[in-house]
């Protein structure tokens, strides 16, 4: 392990610098000033309440929500930079969702290919190529040729990583991965995930998977209320939290 | 003769058939080229206007809104009378033809974009993050993500419009289109017999079975699961 939960603060540069982001949906504040950074090669886990901003605080991290105030640096680059390409970036910003999101008309390789093809300007026989080594990758070597509808939400989702794997992003980011998964598939997408990490990327995890947080994250942050109110090792959030309304919330994920 | 005999004399009568039979063809031959034409650019401009519309410039909006509105609640009759005899005091002279295809090509594309567009709407938001996260840009998540399942969507109810409008070119006659309906109402007005009709009811079974047939086909082949 290359980094520890405070390197974000030591010489190495944070691959993602958040500085005093807020978010506000109309009237409401959903980000209020959140200060994170992630080291290379760390996997910081975020966990809190729904409705705490986990989402949102991710969804900015790629400007896919706009934020309102604050700064977001990505390898070096400050997003919110109105001369920003955002589209160049993004491909250096892997997103894993919830509810997988793979083109339904498309097979899992052209799933996979469409932003080589696109984004990337390679060859067809290139991004195939790169397409194929992605699902070999996650384990579906044998679902190249398959359509969404085919396979199941463990398949789906390990597609759905492919396809952000194979842009090789510097940072990847993920929300609730296994949360729409029936229980039984949960393990696949984890044991992908365990893999991405032991090749030394750089993950931020939204995610209530207790013991992969525990055996996988270098650092775990609270979120409650539009705020980062606890972060600390995987250890310390999950036994013994300081923040009252974190302790409560371990308590109720742990049941 | 008996009830049937008159029957058959007025509606089928073999003579007259043997007589008109190449006006009809002919006329069909122009119902066909009619709604040939009008299909492919009414069904270009309507998902012209539906991409336009997905950029979301207010007046462009507002324009295609405008425009969608006005040709979706006005009859195409209206509209061919208008073209056809308020343009020449203008200066422009269209002939009939070009004004039955450009007035129906305008209505199927009105359809065209109402559909299209409900299909962009419906297509689920992930589809739209999971494409720009990837580094698409916009129009490229549009063209190669969104629309494709946005037509999908738009087949069904697509199909039937675009039955509905080609059979509109029966309305051609009024301005003296040589379509199938003239070609026949021609006939019966030298022959005074009803049969000419029914030929050109015929013919236009011939031409809009398959094609109806051709929709349920195309609505069967792109009807595929969600995942």
């Amino acid at each position: 392990m290359t980094s520890g939960p405070l390197a974000a603060n030591g010489a190495e540069r944070p691959i993602l610098q958040v500085r005093g982001l807020v978010k506000r949906f109309g009237a409401l504040e959903v980000l209020k000033g959140i200060d994170f950074a992630v080291a290379p090669q760390e996997l910081v886990f975020v966990i809190g309440p729904s409705g705490s901003g986990k989402s949102t605080l991710l969804r900015c991290c790629n400007r896919l929500e706009e934020p309102d105030e604050g700064s977001i640096m990505v390898d070096g680059v400050e997003l919110t930079d109105p001369r920003c390409d955002i589209n160049a970036m993004r491909r250096r910003i892997g997103m894993v969702f919830q509810s997988f999101n793979l083109y339904p008309h498309l097979s899992a390789l052209r799933n996979v290919t469409l932003a080589l093809r696109k984004v990337l300007r390679k060859s067809r026989r290139e991004a195939d190529e790169i397409g194929r080594a992605a699902l070999a990758r996650v384990g579906l070597s044998d679902k190249v040729a398959a359509y969404p509808a085919e396979l199941s939400g463990g398949q789906q989702q390990r597609v759905a990583i492919a396809r952000a794997l194979s842009l090789e992003p510097k940072i990847m980011l993920f929300d609730e991965p296994t949360s729409a998964l029936d229980p039984e598939l949960v393990g696949s997408v984890l044991a992908t995930m365990r893999d991405m990490r032991e090749s030394g990327l750089t993950m931020v995890v939204v995610s209530h998977e207790m013991r992969f947080a525990r055996d996988a994250a270098d650092r775990v942050v609270f979120m409650d209320g539009g705020r980062i109110v606890e972060e600390g090792t995987p250890e310390k959030i999950f036994t013994a939290p300081e923040n009252p309304r974190a302790r409560a919330f371990v308590a109720e994920i742990a049941r | 003769m008996s009830a049937f005999e008159r029957f058959l004399e007025s509606f089928f009568n073999p003579k007259l058939m043997l007589r008109y039979w190449p006006d009809i063809a002919q006329g069909m031959l122009v119902t066909v080229e009619i709604a040939l034409a009008v299909l492919a650019s009414g069904l270009a401009l309507g998902l012209g206007l539906a991409l336009a519309r997905s950029y979301r410039i207010a007046p462009v909006s507002a324009a295609i809104v405008v425009f969608v509105d006005v040709f979706r609640a006005l009859p195409p009759l209206v509209l061919i009378l208008i073209i056809y005899f308020g343009l020449p005091s203008v200066g422009v002279n269209l002939s009939a033809f070009a004004v039955l295809w450009l007035v129906l090509s305008l209505v199927l594309a009105a359809f065209a974009e109402e559909a299209i567009w409900a299909g962009i709407l419906s297509v689920r938001r992930g589809q739209w993050d999971a494409a720009r996260s990837t580094g698409l840009g916009f129009g490229q998540a549009l063209i190669h993500v969104v629309l494709p399942q946005a037509v999908r969507l738009a087949i069904p109810p697509l199909t039937n419009r675009t039955i509905a409008i080609t059979k509109n070119t029966a309305l051609g006659t009024v301005i003296g289109v040589g379509e199938v309906i003239n070609q026949a109402q021609t006939a019966v007005s030298f022959s005074g017999n009803a049969t000419p009709l029914m030929m050109a009811a015929v013919g236009y079974l011939a031409i809009f079975a398959p094609v109806v047939a051709l929709g349920a086909f195309i609505e069967k082949r792109f009807a595929w699961r969600r995942a």
